[in-house]
């Protein structure tokens, strides 16, 4: 079985696919690639499927090397990766000969760059999914991010793979946003016009502790929270809680599956990979949309990712 | 509103809530298990995920097949045939707790601030049977309830950075058990040597939506075997 050598980890590598949606009874997150976007992208140029895994890096890339040789493509952030020294482009498939060496740096653009192989990368299942579960150190490798001197085995692929590259429109309708898309949360109502008002015309900064749990925004307008009980709740992907300190945090990928905090908002599907982009101290805000527009933009997104437009 | 005295309420943009009236009971709590059941065993097409809580159930759904009023009306579907199904016999499931001490920091303090000793707190803590009201915030966590009125304390002002695997804490009205090292605001009064969730075990959950749980006072030396045995 065909290998990948980590030579350097980089911050915060861990295997990721699509995800273990279906567990909440249980209190488990689905988790997954915090860009989805980019990993399915990344996967379509090599020839896999949507879901194969890959390698989600973060801020700062690794160094790998492919004993065997492998086709890849990198897709999300630059993280100026070289290959034998020679600079690569992202959204492109590619070849590494045996020996050759697959060096990221610091990120140029966002937070997150993926690392996809032909073959995707083999990891032990957890509830049917390799994503990498941190909290519970369950799922992906080891249930942890990876370390220098880790070797990954590569999956087997059928057929060949063409060499192909992504489209610029493709790019540009999913480039991360950073005036996220909102509909309304389920406790909407009990903020204030003020807070409401507040909330929208907000820019918030992205906090340093944000993780793949949870992204916690920081802004001088402190928002006036709902008095009252409030009993824990189910929370969805991208539900933005206000504590009583007022300041918003956006539930991520590997989420908490419950809480007692009120809701003021939640971010749209399609803009879900966007927070997966964003870097501490980046600014966001808030607009607001109709229930039929989030969905067209899902849909149009979908439709895209299904189509041969994605490629040029 | 009207049927069952349920509310649906738009989460996201594929998730809703449905909320069964606005009190910890368990009343809701069974239909709670209930709609969580029914969706189990016979799955609708499009919702993809349950996420059971006290009085509610977020459910989430393809967005791109289903509208909220589409899953609202599959969910009344559902809702009108639970009063037809009978939940299984809960299971009595024993967990040994060793109190105080390095394992549960505050059980002295939980102990003060209701005027009784230690002993007498572990003795109330361990005296009564607790409902699984659900499983959330990560895997394996189950929120147990009621605690005797004469423990209920609130949460910490400021929560632990880190709580470690097995603490055994309270809250409010609420009691539950770490299984994993998180960070955690509840007030910790003991630890246990089970593990609470596993990815090996089958069902990998200790506990269930449902399940009864009683706590067993266990010595200091009974914690440290049954740790080395559950290695």
């Amino acid at each position: 079985m065909p290998l990948i050598e980590v030579r350097e980890p980089g911050l915060f590598t861990t295997v990721q696919d699509l995800g273990r949606e279906g567990f909440g009874p249980m209190g488990v997150s689905p988790s997954g690639a915090a860009d989805a976007v980019s990993l399915r992208t990344g996967n379509r140029l090599v020839g896999n499927a949507d879901g194969a895994a890959g390698l989600e890096m973060t801020l700062l890339g690794g160094t790998f090397e492919f004993p065997d040789g492998a086709v890849v493509a990198l897709a999300g952030s630059d993280f100026g990766a070289t290959l034998d020294g020679k600079p690569m482009e992202l959204w492109v498939t590619f070849e590494t000969k045996s020996g050759q060496v697959l060096k990221m740096g610091p990120t140029r653009t966002g937070a997150r760059c993926y690392l996809c192989v032909r073959g995707g990368i083999e990891a032990k299942l957890f509830l049917g999914s390799a994503s990498t579960h941190i909290l519970s150190g369950l799922g992906g490798h080891e249930g942890r991010a990876l370390r220098k001197g880790d070797v990954l085995k590569i999956g087997a692929a059928s057929g060949s793979a063409r060499k192909r590259r992504i489209s610029a429109r493709a790019l540009k309708e999913t480039q991360p946003r950073r005036v996220l898309r909102v509909t309304p949360g389920p406790q909407s109502e009990r903020f204030s016009e003020a807070a409401q008002r507040l909330f929208y015309a907000g820019r918030y900064l992205v906090a340093e502790e944000s993780n793949r749990m949870g992204i916690r925004l920081k802004s001088e307008a402190v928002l006036d929270t709902p008095g009252g009980k409030m009993i824990s709740e189910g929370v969805s992907l991208g539900a933005i809680q206000v504590p009583e300190g007022g300041q918003p945090i956006i539930l991520f990928v590997e989420q908490q599956t419950t809480g007692g905090y009120p809701k003021i908002a939640n971010v749209i599907s399609a803009d879900f990979h966007s927070l997966g982009q964003l870097r501490p101290r980046d600014v966001v805000r808030f607009e607001r949309v109709d229930w039929e527009t989030a969905r067209s933009l899902l849909k149009e997104q979908e439709e895209l990712l299904a189509s041969e437009a994605l490629f040029e | 509103m009207a049927l069952n005295g349920c509310e649906f309420r738009a989460a996201g943009d594929q998730s809703m809530i449905v909320y069964f009236g606005e009190e910890i009971s368990v009343r809701a709590h069974e239909q709670v298990r209930k709609l969580v059941r029914l969706l189990q065993d016979e799955p609708a097409a499009g919702i993809r995920n349950l996420h059971p809580a006290y009085c509610s159930v977020l459910v989430v759904f393809d967005g791109v097949r289903l509208r909220h009023e589409d899953v609202e009306a599959v969910l009344r579907e559902y809702i009108a045939r639970m009063d037809r199904l009978a939940l299984p016999e809960a299971r009595l499931v024993e967990i040994p707790v060793c109190y105080g001490g390095e394992f549960g920091p505050d059980l002295a303090e939980v102990g003060s601030l209701h005027g009784m000793t230690a002993a007498q707190a572990i003795e109330l803590h361990a005296s009564v049977e607790y409902l699984v009201y659900f499983l959330g915030f990560v895997p394996g966590f189950a929120y147990l309830g009621e605690l005797p009125e004469a423990l209920v304390t609130p949460r910490l002002a400021a929560p632990r950075r880190k709580v470690p695997a097995g603490s055994v804490g309270i809250a409010g009205s609420q009691t539950g058990v770490y299984p994993f090292a998180t960070p955690g605001g509840w007030r910790l009064i003991g630890r246990t040597p089970v593990a609470m969730f596993r990815a090996e075990r089958e069902g990998l959950s200790l506990l269930s939506i449902g399940d009864r749980v009683r706590f067993t006072p266990v010595s200091a030396e009974r914690f440290a075997e049954m740790e080395k045995a559950c290695r």
